[in-house]
């Protein structure tokens, strides 16, 4: 598989590489046989979902798989260095690999929260390579430093080398590990999922900048990641991998006009497109193959308001000074106002810390509101006491983000999903026995899975488990808090079809949030899109996506990745604002939202917010 | 930083009141009687007359307001004139001893040295030795070193110094005859032989002090460096092409030491607890022999005084401890 364009020997050459790993089980293996090679100046995508063996393959070139317990068992990656002829990097000793890491290839992981040091500056961890690989003293490496932090784009570059991590954002934080990895200008750049853990705007942001890394310098990237969206944004070459072996391998546009294996084609498949909605009035499932004859058709839903939200309000105390008085408050929430119908889904997209999440807690008062409104079936939920407000949470139940802390690891599953009923004191016996059984048909998960604990289970299993248990109580609302985010793109396929099958069956109604857009142009029939507490607009999904008119909805339209290599980012058309802060002194007072109607069921923020 | 420690020592002052008025209750339930030594001879109205004239006859109230402004109003003043040449003490009740008569605090500054010198240097030895061993047990987890030394600080936790000081005593100085078997007080350094015999004398107190402490500490320092060895940031790290020294003294140790700083400040009051048994094995006339003492003879205001003493040690701890935190860690910074 050579690109004609490219007719340079690799840089890194990968052939059959075999990676196992030593567990009290015996062994076990993470890559199988992968064989891959990457040129000068390419960017090539590994993709895969989770235990596809995309991680550890990257680590062992860096050879760190070692420090996690695994070891490469036979094959051999070649690369030719700086200075050096071509070498198999898995003869060298862990010495000479300390001369090869963060020197000639630099590495960028997921997590840019914790992949800092949190005691330590900036600057020291940015100069640390420097001073080792290229012997530079403090001044010298200190300069450098100040160039890899303005070659990266950060604001106030000056300011960031004496900050702490902590004092950075998510996307500011990537930006420095990026820098630390190009520090000492190395030939191949691996990232690894560099984008996953950040919003779309800064995931795009980030994109770009690697795009335009990669042009500057020449370096190969070698990019890993599940989302077939970004792997269209910045490959040239893609090699997908499935259960520790290569499925597949090809150029970019090949891998998406032209998938051979049946694996890609499901994995391309299943991604939410943005887009894909056009034209149809309501949500409707997935196809994940084209056999797949699917029951549900579309879901129409009702007219009939179920829950209506009125001018809510949620801040919380910012406490400080000696004596820790209240000093500001966070206006998590700023009057929001909007309705949720009988059978249909109302989506709440925006990103981290927009007070999305904070609305659906208050529905449930899981936190208290300042003011406002939640009227569910003529009463309002914000004014009822506590014996009320128990009886009223068997209309609304929640489904959290992440499967693995939303289920106790010590109890069976049966006693998870049959405890709101216990406690609801609704069913006991062979009835209840009869109906956790059912909900577990509902959800589709055998039934053989009743008597055991949630380590037993993967992440799209428990999140199944996770909506049975929402479902016993047979509420009217369900609340779903990003609940198909943390899954693999086929389970989540798989997840947000079964909740549009439930809506359709039992007539539910969704409180949708996410951060996801093209999994909200999936499921909703209403959409808000919210900004720094306030809902900026709100119509019905398909209006809301054909003709977007807030500048912050657009703005987050066009970070919005495609799964389409030829619909890429231009780098000079992302420009996103940072979000400002949501705290503001106690005297300060929020006016009221007023919205400009555009049409029937459309409407769009007028007060000035700061995003223009 | 600076509102949060002054905020947490206005705080501390309501605490160590109340802690007072807690041990001043429970000795006054004590059934005791500071007359029990005195002669049968002496008639019945001269023991009462004796009573009251150390304040006895007051009622319980009265006794403790009393106590609290000799200890808190006018030892102070004691201290400042010590420094000063002042004269603002003068004539003031001081907290007096029943046994000796003479004020407690004064037999406190006589005592603290030793119970410094052994305590303090115990603690030292033992921080000096359990980090290496807790870094390196980490480090190399499941090795033979981390199994052995998982055994042995666990024999050495769980043994108490009541037993192991008898225990060191009888090997080292009875049977081998290295270390001297008591302490002497009296001893003073004025030359190298002399030095060499104060390390001596030390050393028992000091290795039965130090190996509780060993135990513990390298337990957690263990603990702390394993969790880190798993963040991200070590990964990082690695991938900087960093050595494993860098990474573990450097980037590891920093962040473990975090919460261990917090157990070893909190353990030293623990450690004076232990010193209580100790000095009275080794026969170090610290605080800890004097409670012993004052514990005998019905002493009440020497006991009430030193318990004090020992709480207000574990309360400032506890502050040095949440100050050090937020020193060690930039992410805290308490507003």
């Amino acid at each position: 598989m050579k690109n004609t364009s490219l007719k340079k020997s690799p840089i890194l050459d990968v052939n059959s590489l075999k990676v196992n790993f030593q567990t009290k089980t015996g062994k076990v293996t993470g890559v199988k046989d992968l064989s891959f090679s990457i040129f000068p100046g390419e960017t090539v995508c590994l993709v895969g979902e989770s235990g596809s063996g995309k991680s550890v393959s990257s680590l062992s070139i860096m050879r760190l798989v070692e420090f996690g317990g695994g070891k490469i068992d036979s094959g051999s990656i070649m690369f030719s260095s700086n200075s050096k002829a071509e070498k198999d990097l898995i003869d060298f000793n862990q010495k000479d690999m300390r001369g090869i890491r963060g020197n000639e290839i630099g590495m960028v992981f997921q997590e840019p929260m914790t992949a800092l040091n949190p005691v330590f500056t900036v600057k020291r961890q940015l100069t640390e390579g420097l001073r080792i690989h290229k012997k530079m003293g403090k001044k010298e490496a200190q300069l450098e430093a100040l160039n890899l932090l303005k070659s990266v784009r950060i604001p106030e570059p000056e300011r960031r080398l004496n900050q702490y991590p902590h004092e950075l954002s998510g996307g500011m934080r990537q930006r420095i590990v990026i820098a630390m990895a190009l520090a000492c200008k190395p030939r191949i750049l691996i990232a690894d999922e560099p984008t996953t853990a950040l919003d779309v705007t800064i995931q795009a942001e980030i994109l770009t900048l690697l795009n335009r890394l990669k042009q500057e310098t020449g370096t190969s990237i070698l990019f890993i990641t599940h989302d077939m969206a970004v792997v269209a944004q910045i490959a040239d070459r893609v090699v997908v991998m499935y259960n520790g072996e290569k499925v597949e391998e090809g150029t970019v546009n090949q891998i998406f006009n032209n998938p051979v294996k049946d694996y890609t084609k499901k994995l391309i498949s299943s991604v939410p497109k943005l887009g894909a909605m056009i034209g149809k009035k309501y949500p409707e499932p997935l196809e994940l193959s084209s056999n797949d004859k699917l029951k549900t058709k579309r879901i129409v839903g009702t007219k009939k308001p179920l829950l209506e939200v009125k001018n809510l309000v949620t801040r919380y105390p910012v406490m400080g000074g000696m004596f820790r008085k209240k000093i500001a408050n966070l206006h998590a929430v700023e009057d929001v106002s909007f309705t949720i119908n009988k059978g249909q889904t109302f989506s709440l997209v925006g990103e981290s810390g927009c007070g999305k999440t904070t609305i659906a807690r208050t529905i449930l008062r899981l936190e208290e509101s300042v003011s406002g409104e939640v009227w569910i079936e003529g009463v309002d939920v914000l004014k009822q006491n506590k014996k009320e407000l128990l009886k009223q949470r068997l209309n609304m139940q929640m489904v959290f983000q992440d499967p693995y802390g939303s289920l106790n690891p010590v109890m069976k599953l049966f006693d998870q999903v049959a405890e709101p009923l216990i406690n609801y004191k609704i069913n006991q016996g062979a009835e209840l026995n009869k109906m956790i059984s059912e909900l577990f048909d509902k959800v589709k998960l055998p039934r053989a899975f009743l008597n055991r604990y949630p380590h037993e289970l993967s992440g799209g299993q428990r999140q199944r488990v996770a909506i049975a248990r929402a479902l016993a109580l047979n509420p009217k609302l369900l609340i779903l808090d990003e609940a198909v985010s943390a899954l693999d793109v086929s389970v989540q396929a798989s997840v947000i079809n079964l909740l549009l099958d439930l809506q359709h069956e039992l007539g539910l109604s969704y409180l949708f949030v996410s951060h996801d857009m093209a999994v909200v142009e999936r499921v909703s029939h209403y959409v808000g899109v919210m900004y720094l507490g306030r809902m900026v607009e709100i119509g019905d999904r398909q209006t809301i996506f054909s003709n977007p008119t807030h500048p912050y909805t657009k703005a987050l339209m066009k970070a919005v990745p495609i799964a389409d290599p030829k619909k890429r980012f231009r780098g000079d058309d992302i420009n996103f604002k940072a979000i400002s802060s949501p705290i503001r002194s106690l005297d300060f007072v929020p006016d009221a939202s007023s919205y400009k109607k555009i049409k029937k069921d459309h409407y769009v923020l007028d007060n000035d917010i700061g995003y223009d | 930083m600076f509102d949060y420690t002054v905020r947490r020592l206005l705080i501390a002052v309501p605490t160590l009141i109340v802690i007072s008025l807690v041990i001043f209750l429970v000795l006054s339930l004590a059934p005791n009687d500071p007359m029990a030594q005195v002669p049968l001879t002496v008639p019945p109205e001269v023991k009462e007359k004796m009573r009251e004239a150390l304040g006895l006859g007051q009622p319980l109230y009265v006794q403790f307001w009393k106590w609290l402004v000799q200890f808190f109003w006018i030892e102070p003043q004691v201290l400042i004139d010590h420094y000063f040449g002042t004269n603002y003490s003068e004539d003031k009740l001081r907290v007096i001893s029943w046994q000796t008569r003479a004020p407690v605090m004064d037999t406190v500054v006589q005592r603290l040295p030793q119970t410094l010198w052994v305590v303090g240097m115990s603690y030292v030895v033992a921080i000096a030795i359990s980090i290496p061993i807790g870094i390196y047990s980490a480090y190399k987890q499941y090795s033979i070193f981390d199994q052995a030394g998982t055994f042995i600080t666990m024999v050495g936790y769980s043994i108490p110094p009541f037993f192991t000081g008898p225990l060191v005593i009888v090997i080292f100085a009875v049977y081998l005859d290295w270390f001297p078997s008591t302490y002497d007080t009296l001893h003073e350094v004025n030359s190298w032989d002399s030095f060499i015999i104060q390390l001596k004398q030390m050393f028992l107190p000091v290795m039965v002090l130090a190996i509780q402490g060993t135990a513990q500490i390298s337990r957690y320092m263990r603990s702390a460096i394993l969790d880190n060895l798993n963040q991200d940031y070590v990964r990082t790290a690695r991938a900087k092409g960093l050595s494993e020294s860098i990474v573990i003294l450097v980037h590891v140790l920093r962040n473990s030491m975090i919460p261990v700083i917090t157990v070893i400040a909190l353990n030293l009051p623990l450690i004076f607890g232990g010193a209580i048994i100790t000095e009275q094995v080794f026969k170090v006339n610290g605080i800890g022999q004097q409670l012993i003492l004052a514990i005998y003879a019905n002493d009440l205001p020497t006991i009430q005084t030193l318990t004090f003493i020992f709480a207000f040690l574990i309360v400032f701890m506890n502050l040095v401890a949440d100050v050090l935190y937020a020193l060690l860690d930039p992410r805290i910074r308490y507003e």
